[in-house]
């Protein structure tokens, strides 16, 4: 399935490297990719791999809060991954501290959270079950 | 008042000039000889305030050049945008305003990356903003 973005899949989650200039019209098209993507395969986790960019601002900052926010509503748990000491200093200095999504020092370690996660989710019974 | 070197000036008109804006402060950066970590502030408040033109301003533009002064040498960005300017400047600049949805940290956010900040406007006058950082 051809795709202007690189989204990988690995299991139940989605792993999508977020690089290059991102503009308003491309991020309107990766949001629907993803979505999409996450439809598609009913992933449960989403990874942000962001080791690409080398500054994060409040624009991208939206994007990522936007992404995790609208996976959320699919009920897919997303962790950003790969933010870069530079990067963590300036969104301190800027003022935003992404709050609200979670954050993992490298991939492995992404995933395994998100596998957790998970695992948690999938412990809980139907309590439609007979 | 720094002297200045050969200026430039790139038009702000739609969102790719941003990115244009972007580049060239941050390829001035790394000539002008700023750190890694240093180059990355510029080119987010380059990235906030540019924006801003976009979003607030109508369309202005963004002139570079290196300066030498007092404190030795650096880099110095204004922005001017043909908009109704700001209304309530304190509130603009305070933090926290609208800092939720990651709108508004552009102002004080660039002020903190930065280490000179001026800005000037008045209403139908548009917004004026010169920030300077030293190697």
């Amino acid at each position: 399935m051809a795709s202007n973005f690189p989204i990988l899949r690995l299991g139940r989650t989605l792993i999508v490297p977020l690089m290059g200039d991102l503009d308003d019209r491309l991020v309107l098209e990766l949001q629907g990719e993803i979505l999409g993507r996450i439809e598609k395969t009913a992933a449960a986790g989403l990874i942000l791999e962001v080791s690409a960019l080398d500054f994060v601002d409040s624009f991208m900052a939206r994007v990522l809060n936007d992404l995790t926010t609208m996976a959320g509503l699919m009920g897919t748990k997303t962790v950003v991954v790969g933010l870069s000491p530079t990067v963590a200093t300036i969104l301190m200095e800027l003022g935003l501290a992404l709050a609200k999504i979670p954050t993992a020092r490298d991939l492995e370690k992404g995933l395994a959270f998100l596998n957790r996660l998970i695992e948690e989710e999938d412990g809980v019974g139907d309590p439609d079950a007979g | 008042m720094p002297d200045r070197m050969t200026a430039k000036t790139v038009p702000i008109v739609t969102e790719p000039d941003v990115i244009i804006a972007r580049q060239m402060g941050r390829s001035l950066a790394s000539r002008l000889g700023f750190s890694v970590i240093d180059q990355a502030r510029i080119t987010t408040a380059i990235s906030e305030l540019a924006r801003n033109i976009i979003n607030y301003g109508v369309r202005g533009s963004v002139t570079f050049c290196g300066i030498k002064g007092e404190r030795g040498e650096g880099i110095e960005i204004r922005f001017d945008d043909v908009g109704p300017g700001i209304p309530d400047v304190a509130k603009a600049m305070s933090h926290g305003y609208s800092s939720k949805s990651g709108l508004g940290v552009g102002l004080p956010g660039s002020r903190r990356l930065m280490d000179d900040f001026d800005l000037r406007t008045a209403p139908g006058e548009g917004v004026h903003i010169v920030v300077r950082k030293w190697l």
